[in-house]
């Protein structure tokens, strides 16, 4: 057995610790940056905050909250998901059923499948997509957060993957006792289908929270865009603008630690539904590889 | 005609998604003749004025284009490599913990990265990486006492920063499909060499590592489709203009002829050059990866 010799043994222990460590050393960062979030301006200015806050306080926090561009930004990233999210599910589990069949029972299958999959290789580039949004007037219009990328190729895939794995029994059943092609998706589909169905909104809402730039290309009011774009502006490029603090409150609070405190903030509902993240991203790369 | 009755529904799931992969997908592929043209957004398709291949000339005259073909293709390829040894040497130490609650553990940290936007990663990084005071930097002068480095404002360092940082967001998720794969094997293989006394490390070398070939074979195949992106998302949250002579790649310099310098008809044409480049490559590693592991999308 070799879990008993000595050099496995060391080599365990090593193993073991070199792999706690490194996985330590990921999370650091994202650490330093709650540290600092906690942290008074001053310490946060002087470089003295490591892993720990120092002179504990939650003026970043309440400075940010009281943004109304932050919060008005929040809620643009909620109706963006939520909304972005249904209308995707919706067209991926309509398309996947009919895509899912053999082309000896539909035809036209092979047909739509190249137009769906051909997309995925080929594009107009950034500068025909961003002339067709402007002829559709959605230039400054929310739908255009959510419009565009509606229909997931990938998504769709990993769908109809999944109703491959559906046995046939079940369907050619429905169909015998006179069910339509409709009722059997949403009678019989549906039901045996909700775990792919969540691993499918997860895998968007993360996308839809996480998007920015088409909320940089095509919102120009600060007003309607979304979270991640309000943090691309003010933490990377440094746009004041939206900040809305006076002087006074500039001196009061270090650009540092509010960044930080919107940095976290902007990571949070990522990290509130991660447990949930882990398991399904999982499963959806098994669902997409695993096939018969 | 009875076919088609039969299969009306069918026709009918597809119909929603279908009118979004036009109006969204098609039709701007049809705007792409804006790359023939010296295009004027007020004049539109029919009064802007034909150049030929002008554009793709302008394209590779240009020291600055060519240039950021280059920067593209070297980090590009420097991800590629990064990304493939690093999530395959970690899955094999991974595999190697006994127990499930440090595996988890461990697991569940070095995933989180690859969830997070490089928004909120590029603030970090900017954050931690800064010359005045940032975290890294402190360590470095403290512990080597050395002078700060500047990680991303000078160009060579931006690079490896990059690709580090890329590993940093990839490698744990990179794992999965790794893990995937040991999962599948075997364990009587185990058992086998087990009583022919052979030691851990002749394990993994003769049976671990070879079952995980098929997969490596594809995730690098594939990894080819990406040659020429280099990760938009991450270098236009890192960059600024000290490092462009090293770290502009094709889509962030799209972005600024473009949309902010208004050279419609340039920026379509390297969009053009890069999708055509792009789909080939794609076209090339599917095929290799079918043949040589016998890999497809459905």
């Amino acid at each position: 057995m070799y879990h008993k010799t000595l050099s496995y043994r060391i080599f365990n222990t090593l193993n073991t610790s070199g792999l706690i460590l490194l996985a330590i050393v990921c999370i650091i960062p994202l650490w330093h940056v709650l540290a600092i979030s906690f942290s008074a301006k001053s310490a946060a200015d002087a470089n003295l905050v490591g892993l720990w806050p120092v002179d504990f306080t939650t003026e970043a926090y309440k400075k940010t909250i009281n943004n109304p561009v932050f919060l008005g930004s929040i809620l643009v990233s909620i109706k963006r998901t939520i909304i972005g999210t249904a209308i995707t599910l919706v067209l991926a589990f309509l398309a996947a059923y009919p895509l899912s069949k053999e082309s000896t029972v539909f035809k036209a299958r092979t047909i739509y499948a190249w137009i769906f999959v051909f997309t995925m290789v080929f594009n107009g580039g950034l500068v025909p997509f961003y002339i067709v949004i402007q002829k559709l007037h959605l230039m400054n219009s929310f739908w255009v957060l959510v419009l565009p990328g509606a229909v997931n190729v990938y998504l769709t895939i990993l769908m109809l993957n999944f109703f491959r794995g559906i046995p046939k029994e079940l369907e050619e059943a429905a169909l015998i006792d006179g069910a339509g092609h409709f009722r059997t998706l949403f009678t019989i589909f549906l039901p045996v289908s909700l775990p792919a169905i969540a691993t499918l909104a997860l895998f968007s809402m993360v996308f839809h929270w996480n998007s920015w730039f088409d909320g940089l290309l095509y919102l120009h009011d600060a007003k309607s865009q979304p979270l991640a774009t309000f943090l691309q502006t003010v933490v990377i490029q440094r746009d004041m603008s939206t900040m809305s603090m006076s002087p006074k409150e500039m001196e009061l609070l270090s650009q540092k630690t509010v960044n930080a405190a919107q940095i976290f903030i902007g990571a949070l509902p990522i990290l509130v539904v991660y447990p949930f993240l882990q398991k399904y991203f999982v499963k959806g790369l098994v669902l997409g590889s695993v096939k018969e | 005609m009875k076919l088609l009755k039969r299969n009306w529904p069918f026709h009918l799931m597809i119909l929603p998604s279908l009118i979004f992969l036009i109006v969204f997908s098609y039709v701007p592929m049809a705007w792409i003749v804006m790359a023939f043209q010296d295009f004027k957004p007020r004049l539109g398709i029919s009064g802007s004025e034909w150049i030929g291949l002008d554009n793709f000339r302008y394209l590779f005259e240009r020291e600055d284009s060519v240039q950021v073909i280059l920067n593209t293709l070297v980090i590009a390829v420097l991800k590629m490599v990064a990304n493939l040894i690093a999530p395959f040497t970690f899955a094999i130490f991974l595999n190697e913990l006994r127990k499930m609650f440090v595996k988890r553990f461990v697991q569940t940290l070095v995933y989180l990265p690859h969830f997070l936007s490089w928004v909120i990663l590029g603030g970090i990084l900017v954050d931690i990486l800064s010359t005045d005071g940032g975290f890294v930097n402190r360590i470095i002068t403290n512990l080597f006492g050395i002078e700060p480095i500047f990680f991303l404002g000078d160009g060579t360092w931006f690079r490896i920063t990059v690709v580090v940082t890329d590993m940093w967001k990839e490698f744990g998720f990179g794992t999965v499909v790794f893990l995937a794969a040991l999962a599948n094997v075997n364990p009587s293989l185990y058992e086998a060499a087990e009583v022919d006394g052979a030691s851990r490390f002749k394990q993994t070398m003769h049976i671990t590592i070879p079952s995980m070939i098929p997969i490596t074979i594809v995730v690098g195949t594939l990894a080819l489709g990406n040659i020429l992106n280099a990760g938009f998302d991450q270098i236009f949250n890192l960059y600024n203009p000290l490092v462009y002579d090293k770290g502009d790649i094709i889509d962030t310099f799209v972005y600024r002829a473009a949309i902010l310098n208004g050279q419609m008809g340039f920026g379509t044409a390297i969009g053009l050059f890069k999708s055509v480049i792009g789909m080939i490559l794609i076209v090339i590693s599917y095929r290799l990866a079918y043949k040589l592991a016998g890999y497809r999308i459905f």
